[in-house]
């Protein structure tokens, strides 16, 4: 235990509550000091630092208005339609928390696919940082499956053909697949005992394993402290400031600096969630889809299913796995291996040896349905940002000392991840009604978009190497302001 | 930095244009619905409409009669005008129709119309828009069990509600060549036999049932839309506060 301080009985009363606190529970003083006011956070942040802490102002406008939610809302597949319209419309107030909740569900995906960039461009994934990022990723995982099963609350046609499809995935895994699927429905189909396990998935095991992975997230960042747009290691700099003498010289307090540069975040953020929320709820049937206003009918599948957008970049290399995909894999292993057993210089073991994966692995691509691999394809696409930290070799962290031709690349990825989100909203097969395109369909582009997803990160051990970097200067470039 | 910036907003733009063009199907092409939810007038014509046309067969299990008081319509009036039987102020429109009676005339049960403006939103247009155009689109057709047809919903099952008002109508077509094979543009409609009301009357008439049905679909839009504007007024003023206070502190910072 800390010293028991004695304060002057002249003190002003401010000062004397808080060293009676001080002296019954320090822990609180020294987290603030250790997490806030004397966290040295990098001065150069720049426009992309803002949604770390939009993410987390998400994810509090989600948790309080998810608790006034579940106060009117019923999980039962005769009443949970009727609950949300009651919510609507005679509840006081309901349907400004309905639409906070609903808007929030596409903001939170907005911010955090924007921090999650962020990282990527500025190598925020790298040494000593690699657990804050996989906490990221998981972190990520788990609001996909959130943002999922929230879906299925409403009760709408969407919600309940959308979880339809999904879980009808795990089915194809095989030996396990039927049963799992069973397991997580709790039924043959998806009904009422799947709108009561989603609940309680939604509303308290999710929530409880994202705040976990939040906390470790946040505290793996104080432990090694943050990136900054330049990538240079600010703790490897010249130290003392004039907030004290040991802290990095480029750094300066999370509190007030970052705190109130934030707050100004808040402010422009809140301004674009009020404007949807207040005056376009439904986005266009993006953020709310059209007919999720049709209450759920197992009897009645609508022609065209499609997941909300923030799944649909995922949900498109899934359908983009069809026969010709599979057989496509199997020529790129095929000549992969060829390629390996040639230039390889190693034993004539290994190179056999991997001859022989090739084989196995185009074995099993054959052996099981396409769309078994589709699943594999989408779980992939997530699971692959997990391995990041030792995908990129490239001598320099940030992208603003990358070759030039790394920043088109990236342009690239990004243009591919959102064709692939539209091509997931449009419904399959041609994508222009004249039929001199019908060959061009949407599978055949979002085949394209998957190999080239694929192909950025798995390549990346080898084209992150290439090029000549430019030159990385000592300190944070920082314009005052 | 630039390059980024300039790159979101690229890709923003190129998003929509995507979603755009994200493709329409079935019946003809939809009217533009004369919707404003604020004319409490066409409002109410179209409250009345609806008691008396549609809720015979179809429900608004959602909504009360005593929101009308939104529109405008005192408690007193819904007793005396819209109230049948047993009903109460507070009780929700539910139709008196035997759902498997329903079923078993026309096929399938009458859908709730609480929230069926949304709900009908599709690339044509909003959910309005095609209310307006299936209610204007009936033609007789012997080869149907109702002897009805539509053109925004063909093979619907319901029968024309409306046909004393708007009497019986003919869709005109032209035959046009596409990709090498015949096909028949809907051209406009042709007057039969006449209706109660003139074609202008029978448009207004079912634009403010629509209307209503636009409003019913959320009765807090109009709540909405005013809140919404002093609360981006508000965090105008928040943000440009906590721009200044930024400034502030971090002036010193060299």
């Amino acid at each position: 235990m800390a010293e028991f301080k004695e304060i002057s009985p002249n003190a002003p009363l401010g000062a004397k509550v808080g060293n009676w606190f001080n002296n019954r529970f320090p822990t609180a003083f020294a987290e603030y000091r250790k997490h806030m006011s004397e966290y040295f956070a990098p001065k150069n942040f720049n426009f992309w630092y803002f949604f770390g802490s939009l993410a987390m102002l998400v994810l509090v406008i989600q948790i309080v208005t998810g608790i006034f939610l579940v106060m009117h809302y019923k999980p039962d597949a005769a009443k949970a339609f009727e609950s949300v319209e009651y919510i609507m419309r005679d509840v006081p107030g309901g349907w400004i928390i309905r639409y906070a909740h609903s808007t929030g569900a596409s903001a939170f995906f907005i911010v955090v696919y924007l921090h999650m960039f962020r990282g990527l461009l500025y190598g925020s994934y790298r040494k000593p940082r690699e657990l804050v990022w996989i906490f990221g990723c998981a972190i990520f995982l788990c609001l996909m499956a959130e943002a999922f099963m929230g879906y299925l609350l409403p009760w709408g046609q969407m919600s309940y053909w959308g979880a339809q499809v999904i879980v009808n995935l795990f089915a194809a895994i095989p030996f396990v697949g039927p049963d799992l699927a069973l397991l997580i429905r709790g039924d043959y189909v998806v009904s009422d005992a799947t709108l009561n396990r989603f609940f309680s998935f939604h509303v308290i095991a999710v929530p409880l394993v994202l705040i976990g992975l939040i906390v470790a997230h946040l505290l793996a960042l104080h432990d090694v402290g943050s990136n900054n747009p330049d990538g240079i290691e600010i703790k490897q700099g010249p130290k003392g400031n004039r907030w004290s003498p040991d802290a990095p010289a480029d750094g300066i307090p999370f509190h007030p600096y970052y705190s109130v540069h934030d707050i100004m975040g808040v402010g422009v953020f809140l301004m674009a969630f009020f404007a949807v929320m207040f005056f376009a709820p439904e986005m266009g049937g993006y953020f709310l889809e059209y007919n999720n206003f049709i209450p759920a009918d197992p009897l009645v599948t609508p022609s065209h299913i499609a997941p909300v957008w923030y799944f649909t970049p995922f949900y498109s290399m899934l359908r983009a796995t069809t026969d010709l995909m599979v057989n496509v894999l199997s020529v790129i292993i095929a000549l992969g291996a060829v390629l390996g057993f040639l230039k390889c210089r190693c034993s004539m073991l290994l190179r056999g040896g991997l001859v022989l994966a090739a084989v196995v692995a185009i074995a099993l691509l054959k052996t099981f349905d396409a769309k078994f691999w589709g699943v594999v394809v989408m779980g992939g696409a997530v699971i692959i940002l997990f391995f990041l930290p030792w995908l990129d070799r490239s001598p320099v962290k940030s992208i603003r000392y990358r070759p030039s031709w790394h920043t088109w690349l990236y342009t690239v990825f990004v243009i591919w991840f959102l064709i692939l989100m539209v091509l997931g909203i449009m419904v399959p097969g041609p994508i222009f009604s004249t039929p001199s395109l019908s060959w061009l369909t949407n599978e055949l582009v979002a085949m394209v978009g998957t190999l080239f997803y694929f192909g950025f990160f798995l390549l990346m051990p080898w084209w992150s190497q290439l090029g000549e970097p430019k030159p990385v200067p000592e300190r944070v470039t920082f314009k005052p302001h | 930095m630039a390059f980024w910036k300039r790159l979101l907003v690229g890709c923003a733009a190129a998003l929509s244009l995507g979603m755009a063009a994200h493709a329409s199907t079935g019946g003809i092409a939809w009217d533009k619905a004369p919707v404003n939810t604020t004319n409490t007038a066409s409002l109410q014509n179209g409250a009345k409409l609806f008691v008396n046309y549609c809720l015979n067969c179809h429900s608004a299990a959602f909504m009360r009669y005593n929101r009308l008081t939104d529109i405008g319509i005192t408690e007193a009036q819904i007793k005396d005008n819209l109230l049948f039987s047993t009903q109460k102020v507070g009780d929700t429109m539910k139709s008196a129709i035997d759902p498997h009676q329903a079923k078993a005339w026309f096929g399938a049960n009458p859908p709730d119309l609480t929230v069926i403006a949304r709900s009908r939103s599709g690339h044509g247009g909003t959910g309005a828009d095609y209310l307006y155009t299936f209610l204007r689109s009936f033609y007789r057709d012997p080869n149907r069990p109702t002897g009805w047809n539509n053109l925004a919903f063909p093979n619907v099952g319901m029968p024309n509600p409306l046909w004393q008002l708007q009497g019986e109508q003919k869709p005109q077509f032209d035959t046009q060549e596409e990709h090498g094979q015949e096909v028949h543009v809907f051209k406009g409609w042709e007057q039969v036999s006449p209706g109660t009301m003139t074609q202008l009357q029978f448009d207004q008439n079912v634009g403010d049932l629509v209307n209503y049905l636009a409003w019913m679909g959320e009765p807090a839009q109009n709540t909405r839309t005013r809140i919404g504007v002093w609360v981006l007024l508000f965090m105008l003023g928040f943000t440009v506060i906590a721009w200044r206070l930024n400034a502030a502190y971090w002036k010193d910072v060299k």
